[in-house]
């Protein structure tokens, strides 16, 4: 007679009803199968898709980081209040009085600031891998939306602490809007609540910050994912010897897959920790209205568009050109390719070379026009009589993008690249001229936003 | 003959069956339900009009405090009162017009000079240096028995300083 299985042994069972250390193969997909986590991944992945260097894991990283941002979140909210009398304060009695306190805040914004990176580099791995034909056209757009998701949740973040950094970080972002044409003071006045930024503002901000942003993430997170499942999963990187009429080889989700994202996850989690114990997210002075600091930026992630104002009229910097950006990025899986290539990095041998090409050339000549920009161009002068719209705005736009446009045909033509190759040459310089603004805002611009080297004191 | 094909033989000119009729007007009442919570959300999102208290008219003071060529600040109206050397007053706001910095006035240079873009405009709030669009606002400055008043409730968006904008005893 065989022994009945103990009580404890039975409720066990029944919460879960496949075992969670599997050993044979059919128990690794039935774990797969009947584990409400783990339900939405594949049973089996394909091979050639599992190597770290593939992915890099980006995707999971940032998921990994909004599980963080919402655990941390969650604390900070037991402590901090969104008015402007207590805000300031109530940061400054998280950092001194509540255990842990100062701790959970720098994870928080590690893994804010971590985030914006992580994903900007998710959007250039989905790109170089072709990750945007077939089944993932729309899913791309989900992926812009997610980044700007992500931006709008870290810049309502910034005001939070009410301090001196983020009272005008916010007062330069909120004034840019109202550049946009015939609705710009409406918006401005609907961003900050009011004509200034004061109460109305920051629980605007807390509101989105702390509901209506993460929901809306969490919701695109789902669709996001839903849709790399049915697209069969990651794009698959192409063999030497493949053979279309065969499916590629695959191997079990668990534990092929899931124990590199789990070493992943934690190596991530383990970083942040470590950058949260050494670099303090830092509370600077108390907002003062009255006092704009030397230099005023704006968050490091808008600092590029912060530094195309220094260039540009500013409905141009602020309106046009990444109005124009933000189409570009969303039209790309539906422009027309002789063929849609995917899967290795690069997709081709010349689209490596195209790509190399384009971000070296932004490289040179993003930091030359800033410079020339600065000391040799004077649009007003030269075209004395013009609207500044037309002589700050159009004219150098035109001949900015008109010089990028002819250099990318150039490359196209020199390497003989097709639209998708020639397309990874323009994104590659797109991409490398914000990484270069972002960096000159963020080391080369010093008081008063003017030049300098990073080391003068 | 059913019922159901009945039904679809009631047809109007355009192809409008009684059912995708009904349809139809099932979707536009969930349009105008959608449409209703927008209109919601714009109304709570709205700025609520400001306190009467925090604007109104600022007394700074009899003209002979103020020197000509001299620029004074009134943090509580957040605006500059700037006498100009022939004697006229003018009341400018002290946000830059290009992205809402405070600015301040360096007097050992004789001009406002943003922080934040590095623009600057002179005593008159005149922009002498870009990337500010245009010239400081004003507010409106009435002169009462040797007393100078400043409505802070009204805002004066310019493009450029004109004579006819200053303010004489």
């Amino acid at each position: 007679m065989s022994e009945e299985p103990g009580l404890r042994n039975r409720i066990w069972r029944s919460i879960f009803r496949t075992s969670l250390s599997p050993s044979t193969e059919r128990e690794r997909k039935r774990v797969v199968l009947n584990h409400l986590v783990l339900h939405m991944r594949p049973v089996r992945v394909p091979e050639r898709t599992i190597p770290f260097r593939h992915t890099f894991g980006l995707g999971g990283m940032a998921a990994t980081l909004v599980g963080l941002l919402i655990a941390t979140g969650v604390l900070l909210m037991f402590v901090y209040e969104p008015t402007p009398e207590r805000a300031y304060g109530s940061i400054e009695a998280l950092r001194r009085e509540v255990r842990f306190g100062g701790l959970v805040r720098n994870i928080h914004h590690w893994s804010a600031n971590l985030l914006v990176f992580v994903t900007f580099l998710h959007l250039l791995r989905t790109f170089f891998t072709g990750a945007f034909h077939g089944a993932r056209q729309f899913n791309w757009v989900i992926g812009i939306f997610l980044l700007l998701v992500v931006l709008a949740a870290n810049f309502t973040g910034y005001l939070l602490p009410w301090d001196q950094l983020s009272y005008w970080a916010i007062t330069i972002v909120t004034g840019m809007l109202g550049y946009v044409p015939l609705v710009g003071d409406g918006l401005t006045r609907l961003a900050r609540g009011g004509v200034d930024i004061g109460s109305a503002t920051l629980i605007n901000f807390y509101t989105f910050h702390t509901t209506v942003l993460p929901v809306t993430l969490l919701g695109l997170m789902a669709f996001h994912f839903w849709r790399v499942r049915k697209a069969g999963g990651v794009v698959i990187p192409a063999g030497a010897d493949d053979d279309p009429a065969r499916r590629p080889d695959t191997v079990l989700f668990v534990p092929s897959l899931l124990a590199r994202e789990f070493v992943t996850g934690l190596l991530l989690v383990a970083g942040v920790m470590v950058l949260a114990v050494a670099f303090d997210a830092g509370l600077g002075a108390a907002a003062n209205p009255g006092m704009s600091p030397n230099p005023a930026k704006a968050p490091w992630y808008f600092l590029g568009l912060q530094e195309l104002l220094l260039h540009f009229h500013p409905t141009w910097a602020v309106v046009v050109l990444p109005g124009l950006a933000l189409l570009a990025l969303l039209a790309i899986p539906y422009l027309r390719y002789e063929q849609p290539l995917e899967g290795s990095w690069f997709v081709t041998e010349t689209g490596r070379s195209m790509a190399a090409a384009g971000a070296i050339a932004a490289f040179v000549l993003t930091p030359l026009w800033v410079l020339l920009d600065e000391y040799v161009f004077d649009w007003s002068g030269w075209l004395g009589g013009l609207p500044p719209g037309l002589a700050e705005g159009l004219v150098p736009a035109v001949v900015a993008l008109g010089l990028a446009w002819i250099l990318i045909r150039l490359a196209g033509r020199q390497y003989g690249g097709n639209r998708q190759e020639t397309l990874e040459a323009a994104f590659a310089f797109a991409a490398t001229a914000l990484v270069v603004l972002t960096a000159i805002g963020v080391w080369f611009r010093g008081e008063g936003m003017a030049l300098v080297w990073p080391w003068t004191p | 003959m059913t019922a159901d094909q009945r039904d679809e033989r009631e047809v109007v000119d355009d192809g409008t069956t009684r059912r995708s009729f009904v349809g139809r007007l099932w979707l536009g009442l969930g349009g105008l339900a959608l449409a209703e919570y927008v209109w919601l959300v714009v109304e709570f999102l709205r700025p609520r009009p400001v306190s009467a208290e925090a604007a109104g008219v600022l007394v700074a003071g009899p003209v002979e405090r103020f020197d000509p060529g001299s620029v004074t600040a009134f943090p509580a109206g957040k605006f500059y009162l700037s006498r100009l050397p022939d004697g006229g007053f003018l009341a400018i706001s002290r946000e830059c017009t290009h992205l809402g910095c405070t600015v301040p006035w360096m007097a050992d240079e004789g001009r406002f000079v943003c922080p934040c873009h590095s623009s600057a405009y002179d005593i008159r709030g005149e922009v002498v240096s870009p990337p500010a669009p245009r010239a400081l606002d004003l507010y409106p400055v009435r002169i009462e028995n040797g007393i100078v008043k400043v409505d802070t409730g009204r805002t004066l968006k310019r493009r450029h300083f004109e004579a006819s904008q200053v303010e004489r005893a």
